[in-house]
């Protein structure tokens, strides 16, 4: 059973169904559950703190790193500190998923702090999916805050989901980015029942030739709330785009405060925020082509988030 | 053979006046399979009204409608898509996060392949290299979504297909495409084509026009015909009211 229950929230928020190739790092129950170090990825143990160090050699590419981090007890909640030093002209892709099945009536969380070093002209994707599920009365909780610092032309894609389960989670990102960096960061989130989320990014364009996009989507059910202050700072000749669209349904509520703040001249900064029930004709569309309206709902929902 | 008895479709005035203002008033006629029919007639005349209740998109007050021997007047919309109907809207609506390829993909009941969608988008006049992985968002034009709109209906290969005013929001060389792949549908499909339009070009490819006004069909028979009419009394109200 508790075999079956860990591969479940691998699956999940890892997409894996073994041990991932190259290196990884699998957090279980606030244990190290398993470790692979490779010749151009080094994942040490902090000593000062909970948490890992992961050093990627300068001209890695092609290669990935896994730090899933899953908690099936009840009650364990834990702050862990994961330091990413990614030297130069690497390509290299970062899989960073939590999942919690909290079966028990005590709260179950993970708070992951994150700090990445993007060398120049380094390509980075990191991926971060966040689930939670069980039966119990105990909050699934996870506030996982993230501060990335990049070095001249380097690429930051960050896919950021929550895809359910998850009561409460309070995420802070904040990313600088110098000379001809480029940061796309896609959020997609869903919260149901009385579940609560608060994203902040700030995405700060230092260099001139800077560009960033914030893409928030996000679908809130039941009576659950969400707040979105997404921000772009341009402080050169940059350009920044931040967009929010969130499905509000039943008695949920939701907040979207999108911010741009140009600081110079050539800043060419651009928001836009939506929110919104489903369209009416969306479902008669998709019925007409032979979806059922639980379907239509389904598959409206599934697009936006996906 | 398409059959609507005696439908009556009424709405309640948005203006909160009380009373129902009646759309179509007991209005009954036949279709028969395989036939290339145009519904006309001047606006707010109940034309989109109709198209809706064979759909299901709207309730009518009273009547009934047989679809080949079925009685489909209690179905929704979706049995009714199953019992062989498809609808292109109008205003068809956008989908933020659903594709080109998502759309056509939901309505041809299976995943397609990128030839596939490209059959079909070129049938409307789209290159599919460039539209196949877009959004059905507002990054699109009226007239491209319009476009894919109609494609979709293609995808779904349905036995009635009804299309309200696909000309509106196209463009010249788009709408010349869009006839030549209605004649062909009607040649090669054997399906029953249903096409709400005023435009002449359609209408005069027609098997047989449709007249209908005031919620009630005024007249019905071969596009020279009608158009004859439609010359004669619907095309100078002005002069009736003089």
């Amino acid at each position: 059973m508790n075999d079956n229950i860990r591969k479940g929230l691998l699956e999940k928020i890892a997409d894996l169904h073994s041990v991932p190739e190259g290196a990884y790092n699998i957090r279980e129950n606030s244990e190290s559950a398993g470790r692979r170090n490779t010749d151009e990825i080094a994942i040490e143990t902090k000593t000062d703190k909970p948490g890992i160090n992961i050093t990627v050699k300068s001209g890695t590419k092609g290669k990935s790193v896994h730090i899933p981090v899953i908690i099936t007890k009840t009650g364990i909640t834990e702050m862990v500190y994961n330091d990413f030093m990614i030297g130069d002209d690497c390509d290299v892709l970062i899989v960073a998923g939590c999942g919690i099945h909290n079966s028990g009536d005590e709260a179950s969380g993970h708070d992951g702090v994150h700090h990445l070093e993007i060398g120049k002209n380094s390509k980075v994707k990191y991926i971060e999916k966040h689930y939670g599920e069980g039966n119990g009365s105990g909050e699934r909780i996870m506030n996982p805050e993230m501060t990335v610092t990049m070095a001249e032309g380097s690429t930051l894609e960050i896919e950021s989901v929550q895809i359910g389960g998850i009561d409460s989670t309070n995420r802070k990102t904040v990313i600088t980015a110098a000379k001809d960096c480029e940061v796309i960061m896609n959020e997609r989130l869903m919260s149901d029942g009385h579940q609560n989320v608060n994203s902040d990014t700030e995405i700060i364009l230092n260099g001139k030739g800077a560009k960033a996009q914030i893409n928030s989507r996000s679908v809130a059910k039941g009576e659950s709330t969400q707040v979105f202050y997404p921000k772009m700072t341009g402080n050169a000749d940059c350009f920044g785009h931040v967009q929010c669209d969130s499905i509000i349904m039943d008695n949920a509520k939701v907040r979207s405060i999108p911010e741009i703040c140009a600081n110079d001249v050539d800043a060419r900064l651009i928001h836009e925020a939506a929110i919104g029930k489903i369209a009416g004709d969306q479902i008669l569309k998709l019925m007409t082509l032979g979806m059922t309206a639980e379907e239509a709902e389904e598959r409206i929902i599934a697009g936006l988030l996906k | 053979m398409l059959r609507l008895e005696h439908i009556t479709y009424t709405v309640t005035p948005e203006d909160g006046k009380s009373g129902k203002i009646t759309i179509l008033d007991d209005l009954s006629l036949e279709i028969e399979t395989g036939k290339y029919i145009v519904i006309t007639g001047p606006n707010g005349g109940g034309k989109t009204s109709l198209a809706k209740v064979i759909m299901g998109l709207v309730k009518p007050e009273s009547g009934k409608i047989v679809l080949d021997g079925m009685d489909i007047t209690g179905l929704d919309i979706t049995a009714r898509s199953e019992a062989g109907i498809s609808f292109g809207f109008q205003h068809p609506p956008r989908f933020k996060g659903i594709t080109v390829r998502d759309i056509l993909s939901i309505a041809a009941g299976k995943k397609l392949k990128k030839e596939e969608c490209c059959k079909y988008l070129t049938k409307v006049g789209l290159c599919a290299e460039e539209y196949i992985n877009r959004e059905v968002d507002t990054s699109l034009s009226g007239g491209e979504v319009k476009r894919i709109e109609i494609a979709s209906v293609l995808a779904k290969g349905a036995s009635v297909m009804i299309f309200d005013e696909p000309e509106a929001g196209i463009d010249l060389w788009s709408f010349h495409r869009l006839t030549n792949t209605f004649r062909e549908l009607h040649e090669n499909t054997g399906c029953t084509l249903i096409i709400i339009s005023h435009q002449e070009r359609i209408i005069s490819q027609a098997d047989e026009v449709l007249l209908i006004a005031d919620g009630k069909l005024k007249e019905r028979g071969k596009p020279a015909d009608i158009l004859h009419t439609i010359d004669g009394v619907y095309a100078k109200p002005c002069e009736k009211t003089v």
